[in-house]
């Protein structure tokens, strides 16, 4: 109801708003009403989430999974993080988290400077048979990952780095080329051609123009990339359980062996810790870059 | 776009150009069109363990599609497909359309709609296994409340645990979609509202008769984006149910895995991933040609 009254003030004042309403119509209540169930429905999971991860086990036993826990305890997360076994590695999800994020820099990294060069040579140098390629590698995002695993695995095996984490690194970076050489491509394009003619008159060459003019231009586009890439890679398990062996497993094959294994008692405080723990980097992401994140996906659904 | 042609010596001159998309060139010829042929063509032989060259025609593709869990795969992904298609359009722009009633706290709203997107399946997925549990989640509070007959286990239910993937995947899908329309909305002109109000037109009949067939490009983008997803779901299935009970929840993306990683039977890992192939195609080659044939008019 509070929600409700607040609204028809800002609604109104607008210099193109409508004629202004009555505080409680019916239209009102009914739409906030039901954004707020919305609401609620999205933010469950979460909650549920760190709710149980805050309980002992007698209290999951016993209670229900809404009810806020009567005596906090931060003895899951605490085993969640560097106690919880996963075949013989008892030392938690430490050890995922560690490789995931060995993982994630260099390929943001990696793929991010891959794709910007690549976006730039093709929005100011273009060359015969660039688009043809670039073609090939729009439509190549849509072929299901499942069709190209196996020649991955062979060609990792004879250049000797199938189940490291470098070879991950350069999956990575080949699989998030097509979205980020569109981004960069798109963006670069956009950017005014005079600056780009002014600098060659200049006489700057392909790489000065890159670093000196178009890289301090793009700093924005550069954040959406890494925020795409970071979520992206992080939240991987495919790529993460074909190429990598146990001991290297990233935190989301490892948090799916610790909560899917059939051995032993379940513990889903535990559980529910790891899961949280998981989705920490991806969330802290989220919430932080706010309207980036939503230009991102933007720039990922929408083709150019 | 910018022509380079009337540069004097542009060979030489994009010779950095060249080099720059070595790795662009790489990925589209050796891992995109090299790796998909060599899919489809070892999909034609009785590779076990290890890839061997013995061509033997379509005998992947008649075991494939006379084994039950390959038949219960598709089944699965046609039930989840379509049904995920229809709620998440239906419910992404409902919420898009309350969100762009010009209303207060929309970033908050919005905020919390999309936040499922940024995680991962699997960690969608463990969160659903656990609220759906029947001893611990959903069924236990409502019969705690005095409902004591109330039965809603959809995860250890063969007939309905492809609903309760459903439920997860929307939970964390549905927010995306919401945003893709809500930039389709923004973009319609505010003067259409105008004359649809000035001429007396209900709000409902504006969505229903102006606005929704002036969205069809954003809604064609939409379906190829939700489909191509829909035809990739794994990572979902194995951590909320694994393919259990039984088969029940397996799904294409899994079966391949499965044969080629775990079943050491290649030949059937790569008929079942060049049948994805083919059911992406179906869906992108129409779209791509009315791309192109709206390009062309223009």
């Amino acid at each position: 109801m509070s929600v409700a009254t607040a609204d028809t003030t800002s609604a109104a004042d607008g210099p193109r708003g409508r004629k202004p309403r009555r505080t409680l119509s019916r239209r009102n209540i009914i739409l906030y009403g039901t954004l707020f169930v919305v609401a609620v429905y999205y933010l469950l999971p979460l909650y549920v989430m760190v709710v149980t991860s805050l309980k002992g086990m007698p209290e999951i036993r016993l209670g229900h999974i809404f009810a806020p826990p009567v005596e906090i305890t931060f003895q899951p997360w605490v085993k969640a993080w560097a106690e919880a076994c996963t075949g013989l590695n008892c030392d938690g999800l430490s050890r995922g988290f560690w490789n995931s994020v060995r993982i994630t820099v260099p390929s943001v990294i990696l793929s991010i400077a891959i794709a910007s060069v690549n976006g730039y040579a093709l929005a100011n140098w273009r060359f015969k048979g660039a688009e043809v390629f670039f073609t090939i590698l729009i439509v190549g995002a849509f072929i299901p990952y499942q069709v190209m695993l196996y020649p991955i695995v062979i060609i990792l095996r004879e250049i000797g780095l199938y189940g490291t984490l470098t070879g991950l690194v350069l999956v990575h970076s080949i699989f998030g080329m097509p979205i980020l050489t569109l981004l960069f491509r798109n963006y670069f394009a956009s950017l005014p051609e005079e600056l780009f003619k002014a600098a060659r008159v200049d006489g700057a060459g392909f790489w000065g123009i890159y670093l000196r003019i178009m890289l301090p231009m793009s700093l924005p586009i550069f954040v959406v990339a890494v925020i795409i890439q970071i979520t992206g890679i992080w939240n991987d398990f495919l790529f993460g359980v074909v190429y990598t062996k146990p001991d290297l497993y990233p935190m989301t094959v490892q948090l799916n062996n610790i909560v899917n294994s059939v051995q032993g008692v379940k513990e889903y405080n535990v559980n529910m810790a790891a899961t949280l723990l998981t989705g920490l980097v991806p969330l802290l992401v989220y919430f932080v870059s706010g309207k980036l994140f939503v230009r991102g996906i933007a720039a990922g659904a929408v083709k150019g | 776009m910018r022509s380079q042609s009337e540069r004097p010596n542009p060979l030489f001159r994009n010779l950095n150009a060249k080099i720059a998309s070595i790795p662009m060139v790489l990925t589209a010829l050796v891992v995109f069109v090299g790796g998909t042929a060599w899919t489809v063509l070892y999909s034609f032989t009785n590779s076990k363990l290890l890839p061997r060259w013995k061509f033997v025609g379509l005998d992947q593709y008649e075991r494939l599609w006379s084994t039950p869990r390959w038949l219960v795969s598709i089944e699965n992904l046609f039930i989840y497909g379509a049904l995920s298609l229809v709620f998440s359009f239906v419910i992404g722009f409902l919420l898009a359309a309350m969100l762009d009633r010009k209303i207060r706290f929309e970033d908050t709203f919005r905020t919390i709609f999309l936040y499922p997107f940024a995680l991962s399946f699997i960690v969608t997925g463990l969160v659903w296994q656990w609220l759906l549990n029947p001893d611990f989640g959903v069924q236990h509070v409502v019969r705690s409340l005095g409902w004591e007959s109330f039965t809603f286990n959809p995860l250890y239910d063969r007939e309905l645990v492809i609903y309760g993937i459903l439920i997860a995947a929307l939970w964390q899908g549905t927010g995306l979609i919401m945003c893709l329309m809500l930039a389709g909305l923004r973009s319609i002109d505010e003067d259409i509202w105008k004359a649809a109000r000035v001429d007396g037109i209900p709000v409902w009949k504006t969505y229903l008769f102006i606005v929704i067939p002036m969205l069809r490009p954003v809604f064609v983008t939409t379906l190829v984006i939700i489909a191509s997803a829909i035809v990739k779901v794994y990572d979902l299935v194995v951590a909320q149910t694994g393919g259990g009970p039984g088969h029940a929840s397996e799904v294409p993306a899994k079966y391949v895995y499965d044969y080629m990683f775990l079943g050491q039977n290649l030949g059937q890992g790569f008929a079942a991933s060049t049948m994805m192939l083919l059911s992406v195609v179906i869906v992108i080659v129409p779209w791509a040609y009315l791309e192109f044939g709206r390009r062309g008019r223009r």
